[in-house]
């Protein structure tokens, strides 16, 4: 299905990422955004309020980030396709929403355009710590789909995606963005709206008394219908049926074994290869592999300029889609490449799910940055540079010492004994 | 009516407005949510609505479990968010009726926030309050609503934080409809339902009821009927009443009915005025 012309600002932009979302919000359909004010992410929220009206949606500002989580899904089962802006603090405070998001199966996308720092943190500066809170943030057993775009181009093409990507496998979808992207200004092309692919909602159109809210299709995502149709709709947080009713006292008299979240967890894990979407690239003959995300991708691009000018084989590996996570790619590389060198804005993050997946057949460093900034080329080039010659096998990840760490904790604290 | 035609049948006439499936409820011998229940089902008949764009949400608790026995679209959210789930409904489809059905503890406590500012933003939704002054699903905690120097689970040695005071509350945050009931109120409970379905904007009903399992036994009130019939004598019905007024002490008199009854343009007459003055240029 295109894109809606009424929905698409077309036009070539000089804009920050921020403002690129708001208006591929708009274009991917997105019909009612519930949000709370948070630094970085508020011009996301002002753009989206100020193009929504002219083409009937609606922005609602919530009284908090509670209120917008729960009431985008609330509006998603009134048919329409929503989403929330949010940064590290609020974020947090939408997790529960988010498994009883994955639970009712609502299609909706979090934008996140992450800060530093825990708590408060640096409201202002970057970072990209929130990424395993994206993957584990709620309790109990879910999937959910991550992406991390580079720049405000992508933060249009990205948010588009996202939407495609919640209405289809129907779980929440998350844009794992940050300040620094977000606050850059670049060129931004919205294409005309015919050139829009955008991904209709899935919605039912059987027999109205043969409808069950949680029957799965082929590919384990069920079908929706909208509240006001007429279908009695049950939905609950509740462990439930295909009719959409507690089960627990039937699993208790052991009438059925079923438990629905082993769909909530297969219909993401068994379609990933069709989710996720990597950029490669120098891979033939690389000796060691740069695997990086969001704005750590467009630093990791210098420094692997200047180790291949010392000679050294590197390849790139982005992941624009980070959970589910690439395990076969990772895998597969490791088992090829001498080392992995991950760049990140954390202590140690996605990383580690590089070592799970390369079962120990390389080596694994990561570059740590605390944030409020981006990494030094310079130290991603020596780390790169360190794990081609680096010969023993080391069965821990790697903490390359960066200038700035040791400039700043003298290449970190020790315990006193 | 054609619910009439169905008793005839020996059918029960409320068949149509509860899910006969799950039944039977969870709530305990003595507890005021099923006449609740009976009372919003007689008044969504009473109302003539349609129930097909009627949906009901409901958040955590043993309130919470209302919106999985009435046969409308049903929500059943977390806990608190209810009211912000039903703002999402309504806002994005406003041909929907949405009623939030959920308990003190839910709607004041966890979800305060959403309850004054959906008031103040006049979104179009029926808050149906049950308050039984405890945390009863989970073991008959203090509450909110507990009454000063009432004994809970986690107040062994009475409450000693004041209560809320839930029309006074609804009231100054802009609801435009009021009424508080008890469970033994079940005709004028009804009539109140019917009414406040039909009044556009944020509308509370509160409906006082007894915990037999857990507010009655740990303050040693007797049972289910000993509530009742508390409530026969000790309460009053003062329409209008100042919601000042309407403060609740423990084993004190009750004041009924209907408190606020006023016009103020919802939040979608608001979004839509302001719209049409944006879709001009």
């Amino acid at each position: 299905m295109k894109a809606n012309p009424r929905d698409v600002n077309s036009g070539t932009y000089y804009m920050d990422g921020d403002v690129a979302a708001g208006y591929g919000a708009l274009a991917a359909g997105c019909r009612f955004i519930g949000g709370y004010p948070i630094t970085p992410s508020t011009e996301a929220a002002e753009t989206f309020a100020r193009i929504a009206p002219k083409a009937g949606a609606v922005f609602i500002q919530m009284e908090d980030e509670l209120g917008s989580i729960a009431s985008i899904m609330g509006a998603s089962w009134s048919g329409v396709k929503t989403m929330t802006i949010t940064s590290g603090p609020g974020y947090s405070l939408m997790m529960e929403a988010i498994g009883l998001g994955a639970m009712i199966e609502a299609p909706f996308v979090i934008l996140n355009i992450q800060r530093g720092g825990p708590s408060t943190g640096v409201p202002t500066k970057t970072g990209q710590a929130d990424m395993m809170q994206a993957r584990w943030g709620s309790h109990g057993d879910y999937e959910v789909i991550a992406i991390a775009p580079d720049s405000p181009q992508e933060l249009f093409d990205y948010t588009i995606k996202a939407f495609n990507l919640a209405e289809k496998y129907r779980c929440p979808v998350m844009i794992m963005s940050d300040e620094c992207v977000g606050h850059m200004s670049e060129k931004v092309v919205i294409p005309p709206a015919e050139e829009i692919e955008i991904e209709p909602r899935r919605f039912y159109n059987g027999p109205k008394e043969k409808y069950l809210p949680f029957k799965p299709d082929k590919d384990l995502v069920p079908k929706m219908v909208k509240a006001g149709d007429g279908y009695n709709l049950y939905i609950t947080g509740l462990i439930h049926d295909e009719r959409g009713y507690p089960i627990k006292n039937q699993i208790e008299k052991g009438k059925s074994q079923k438990l629905p979240t082993r769909r909530l967890v297969d219909k993401i894990r068994l379609n990933a290869d069709k989710i996720i979407e990597l950029a490669e690239e120098g891979m033939d003959d690389a000796e060691v592999v740069v695997v990086s995300y969001g704005i750590s991708y467009r630093v990791a691009i210098r420094g692997i300029e200047i180790a291949r000018g010392k000679g050294i084989k590197v390849g790139h590996l982005r992941l624009i889609t980070v959970w589910p996570f690439p395990d076969k790619k990772i895998n597969e590389l490791a088992s090829k490449v001498k080392a992995f060198v991950v760049p990140e804005i954390n202590y140690g993050q996605v990383v580690f799910e590089v070592e799970r997946c390369s079962h120990g057949q390389a080596n694994v460093v990561l570059v740590p940055h605390g944030g409020a900034g981006v990494h030094d080329p310079d130290d991603i080039a020596e780390a790169i540079e360190y794990a081609a010659k680096e010969k023993k096998k080391i069965r821990k990840v790697i903490e390359w010492k960066t200038r700035l760490e040791k400039f700043v904790f003298e290449g970190g604290y020790k315990l006193n004994k | 009516m054609g619910t009439l035609k169905k008793a005839e049948k020996d059918i029960h006439p409320m068949d149509d407005l509860l899910r006969m499936d799950r039944i039977p409820h969870i709530w305990c011998p003595g507890c005021g949510i099923g006449t609740a229940v009976t009372a919003f089902a007689a008044g969504l008949a009473k109302a003539e609505i349609d129930l097909k764009k009627t949906c009901i949400v409901s958040g955590i608790g043993c309130t919470g479990r209302v919106a999985g026995y009435v046969k409308l679209d049903s929500f059943h959210t977390t806990h608190g968010r209810g009211i912000a789930f039903a703002t999402g409904i309504q806002v994005a489809n406003p041909d929907l009726k949405v009623i939030v059905f959920s308990g003190d503890g839910d709607l004041i406590s966890i979800g305060g926030n959403h309850f004054i500012h959906a008031a103040r933003r006049n979104v179009n939704m029926l808050v149906i309050c049950i308050n039984n002054f405890i945390y009863a699903m989970t073991g008959g905690q203090v509450a909110p609503t507990t009454p000063l120097a009432t004994y809970a689970t986690t107040s062994p040695f009475g409450c000693v934080e004041p209560p809320f005071n839930i029309p006074y509350l609804a009231d100054s945050s802009g609801a435009v409809y009021v009424a508080r009931w008890t469970a033994l109120h079940v005709r004028r409970l009804t009539n109140s339902i019917a009414e406040a379905l039909k009044k556009p904007g944020f509308s509370v009903i509160e409906v006082i009821s007894p915990c037999a399992m857990y507010y009655s036994r740990i303050n040693r009130l007797g049972d289910g009927l000993d509530m009742m019939k508390f409530y026969h004598d000790n309460t009053e019905i003062r329409h209008g009443e100042d919601t000042k007024n309407l403060d609740i002490g423990f084993q004190t008199k009750i004041t009924v009915g209907k408190f606020v009854d006023r016009e103020r343009p919802t939040y979608m007459d608001s979004y839509n005025k302001w719209l049409s003055g944006t879709k001009k240029d």
